[in-house]
Parts: C-alpha cells; structure tokens; sequence
C-alpha cells in the first residue's frame, strides 16, 4: 500500500513537520514550567481553610472547565485587541490560555494531593514543634508531589495535544504543517493524508513518550515503602 | 494572599469582560490606512495555507497560489514586504476586525452578511455552480430534464437549494459526502451531478470521462479581497490597482500561473475577473457587462 510518504522527502517537507512539532512542544513546555509553580501556590492556599479565598478559586477552575480552550484561545488573541488595542502574537496568546489552563488544573490537582496526606501527619510535625512553614516544607509537600507526577504527567501530554487547536489563532503547528503538505500534494499523490498523519501520530508519541518515561521513572525513585 | 486573590479575580473579570464584548461591533479604529502600511514597510496579508491552489505552502515552506500570487504583487506594487497570516475560513471577519490583517486575500466569496462586517474590495473572482455528466451523455442544459432520470446532489449545499427553488421537477439523488456522490456520478447512478463550478470543473480536468456541460448556472458569486471596515485609503489603492492590473490581464497571467494545472485552460474566463469586471478580458469587457 501506498502510503503516500515520498512526500515527506520533497524539499523541506520533513523538516518543515520537525519545525512544526517544535512550535507545539515549545509552547507546552513553556506554559508547563509557568503553571505548574503557579499551580502548586494556588494549589496550597486552596487547602487552607480560607471561605473568600476558596469561591474564587473555584469560580476560577469551573471557568476553566466549563470553557473550551478554543474560545479561551480567540479571547485572548482577539479580545485583547478589541478591548485594549493589545495586539499579541498567536504563540503569546497561546502560552498565556495554556497557562490559565495548566495553573487551575494543576492547583486542583495540588490541593488533591495536599488533601490526601493523613492528617496525623499535620499533627505529628506539631508534636515534633515544627512550624506551619515547616510542616509544609518538609513532610506535606514531599510527600504531596509524589502522588502529583503521575497527574500531572498527564496534565503535560494533555497540553501536548491540545496545542493542535492553536493553529486557529495563526500559529503553524505540526497539525497545520500536515495539513499544507497533503493539500499541496492533493493532486499528485491523493493519498498521501493517511501515511502522513499517521507520521504526526508517531512524532506525537515520541514527544510524550519521554514524559511518561521521566514521570515512571520519577514514580519508582520516589515510592513510599 | 490577599493580594494574590485580588489579582485573580481581576482576571477572571477581564476574561468575562472581553467575552460579553467580544461579540459586539465595536467602532473600532484599529486598522492601518495606506501611508501607516508604507511607513512600516510590511504588510500583513491573510491567506489560507491549506486550500490548494488558492492559498497554500509548497514543499520549500513558500506561500503558493491564486491568491498568493496577488498579494505578491500587492507587496511589489506597494513597496513592502509581504507578511503572510495563516487563516482559516471561520476567523476571516475576526483577523479583519482586530487588525491583525490589513488584508484578507483567502478565497473570500462576497455576500451581504459579509458586506456588513468587512469592506470587500473590487473581485478577481467569479464562481457559481456547474453541472457535471459523463461524455457519453453530456448534459448541457435543464431545460426539457428526462423524468426518469436523477441529479447527483450534496445535501445542504448551495446546489441542493437552488435546485430545489428553481427546478422542483428535477428528482435529486442526495448524498451526505463529496465522496459519495462522486462516486455515484461514476457509477451512473444519475445523470449529472451540481455542485460548485471549481468543484465540477477540477473533477472533469482530473478524468477525462466527464464533461461540464453547463459551467455556469445559478447565481454568480464573486470572490474579492476585503479590507477592515472604514479602511478606505487602502481599499481604494486595492481598486485602483485591480484596475490597472486588468490592462495587463493580470489575474488572467496569475490563473494560467496557478489554477491551469487544476482547472485546465477552458475555463479561465468563466473563472477569472479582470480589472473588477466579470465576463473575460479587460479589453472585451464593455460596459453592462458586469455579471451578478
């Protein structure tokens, strides 16, 4: 069967997939490393028992659920300009949705785990007269980011994906770069859309497969006994 | 924390803000006339990059197409660099609206529901629907339609609808995809099959055992650049420049460059618009004979 993959090697077809792919996992990778300590902060606070504090948290999370990304992305890439003349770049916009994502996920995901150690851990560091800062530094926290990896790996490959929608505010991803190379080609090899898809599967997979590798890796290292 | 909640909630309100006015027409001055173009040296043109052979990337990562080929000369005639924007077909009005675009060139058929959102500038463009059939049994007109025989249709296209206004006594043969009907006309299911003119006329060029024997048929819809609402110096300049480019048969150079290779050579007329003038070649376009 002809898969239609000789035309990946005309030109710069296959470099051009690479340069896309690099356009996703760069604006993952940067949204990651913002949210995630943004995340754990607000993932914190969450757990206190403040009422205030709490609701607007959670009004922000649901505006996150309830929102689809893409109208999250036109807001931002559009509505700024409306609304205030800002004109940003699609990549801008798009690491700036990712990260409002990425932080109301990862802090429900913290306050998850913060949540799920016991409380006579709280009240054994007390016993030992460690402060709140301590009690939090050294015996909720560590234990709370083991349960996390395995969550928020997914979190990270989920962004991973989800930046195939960013092509809607101008920025040429790899999906976008599949796209104009089978439609360039339309006529001269009609069937080349599944071979190349299926090849954008492939650099999809060897992108998040190292994640999950880390995140395993991570898992093992860190298990409690 | 105080603080850290306050900020929060000052960006949830700006989100909510920008959502309950982003769907309002604002009076917005956002665009960049003529001279502020020239000025900056750059011009941002939006175009499609996958909707070959309008506006698509070739295997060197370079913008190709009908419309392309336009903007090029835009950036030529204008003395700026060309800045092309990959659009899609939903985000046209938005790019337009928010002056991220200082033109759409993306393939844009011109309606009044368009009209009201953006300024369209003269067409280079005309398209409208075909009629397809085998050779051997060409249909070349509706008129005098053998009741026995059915018309290959795509439900919920333009065609469905104008078949259904203007010959009710046509029996169509629907089919929900391209691919299906397609393959209909090729088992002879029914005896031609209407759809979009480029679409008919790309088939017939691709097999040979197909004819369009009506090219044109039903309302003409015009394809044009369009501008941000109010844009006039540039809106303007765009049409004094289709104008003149129609002295050199421009968009005619520009079809036999990009659309032959899809369309074939017979059809260049049907297709193209010289100088904003439907019906051929500028110098045989006389006056009324604006089509649509």
């Amino acid at each position: 069967m002809n898969l239609g993959l000789e035309v990946l090697l005309k030109g710069s077809n296959m470099l051009r997939l690479l340069q896309g792919l690099w356009v996703a996992l760069k604006i993952s990778l940067i949204a990651v490393a913002i949210s995630i300590p943004i995340g754990l902060v607000l993932g914190i606070l969450m757990t206190f028992h403040s009422r205030v504090l709490h609701v607007i948290l959670q009004i922000y999370l649901q505006i996150v659920r309830i929102m689809p990304q893409l109208v999250l992305l036109f807001i931002v890439y559009f509505g700024t300009t409306r609304l205030f003349g800002i004109n940003l770049t699609g990549e801008v916009s798009a690491v700036i949705v990712f990260v409002f994502w990425g932080a109301a996920e990862m802090m429900d995901l913290v306050r998850g785990a913060v949540s799920s150690i016991p409380k006579h851990q709280y009240e054994s560091a007390g016993a030992l007269g460690m402060t709140k800062k301590q009690t939090y530094q050294y015996v909720i926290l560590p234990q709370a980011v083991r349960r996390l990896v395995p969550l928020s790996i997914n979190l990270v490959t989920r962004m991973v994906k989800t930046t195939s929608l960013i092509t809607m505010i101008g920025v040429v991803e790899v999906l976008k770069v599949a796209q104009q190379i089978i439609e360039a080609n339309r006529m001269s090899s009609p069937n080349a859309a599944f071979g190349i898809y299926l090849v954008v599967f492939i650099l999809y997979f060897l992108a998040c497969w190292p994640i999950s590798l880390v995140a395993r890796h991570l898992e093992k290292k860190w298990a409690v006994n | 924390m105080k603080n850290n909640g306050k900020k929060l909630a000052s960006i949830i309100t700006a989100a909510a803000l920008t959502l309950s006015t982003s769907t309002l027409a604002f009076a917005d001055d956002t665009f960049r006339t003529l001279d502020e173009i020239k000025d900056s040296g750059e011009i941002n043109i939006g175009v499609f990059s996958d909707k070959s052979p309008f506006g698509y990337v070739d295997e060197n990562g370079d913008y190709q197409g009908y419309d392309v080929y336009f903007a090029n000369r835009i950036g030529e005639d204008l003395g700026v660099k060309v800045n092309f924007v990959s659009t899609e077909a939903a985000s046209r009005i938005e790019y337009l609206q928010t002056g991220k675009v200082d033109i759409i060139l993306a393939n844009f058929t011109v309606t009044d529901e368009r009209a009201e959102e953006v300024d369209f500038a003269l067409p280079y463009m005309s398209v409208s629907l075909g009629v397809i059939s085998p050779k051997d049994a060409e249909v070349d007109s509706l008129d005098d339609w053998d009741p026995d025989q059915q018309m290959i249709v795509i439900s919920g296209t333009t065609a469905e609808t104008y078949m259904v206004e203007n010959y009710p006594d046509i029996p169509l043969q629907k089919y929900d995809t391209y691919a299906n009907a397609k393959n209909a006309l090729e088992n002879g299911n029914g005896a031609a099959w209407v759809n979009d003119n480029t679409e008919v006329i790309a088939y017939a060029a691709a097999n040979p055992d197909f004819v369009v024997g009506i090219p044109k048929l039903g309302d003409q819809d015009t394809i044009a650049p369009a501008v941000t609402r109010g844009n006039d110096t540039l809106l303007d300049w765009i049409n004094n420049e289709i104008v003149s480019l129609g002295k050199e048969n421009f968009f005619h150079a520009d079809y036999e460059a990009t659309l032959t290779d899809t369309y074939g050579a017979d059809f260049e007329d049907q297709l193209v618009i010289e100088g904003g003038q439907a019906g051929g070649k500028a110098e045989a376009a006389t006056e009324g004979s604006t089509e649509g």
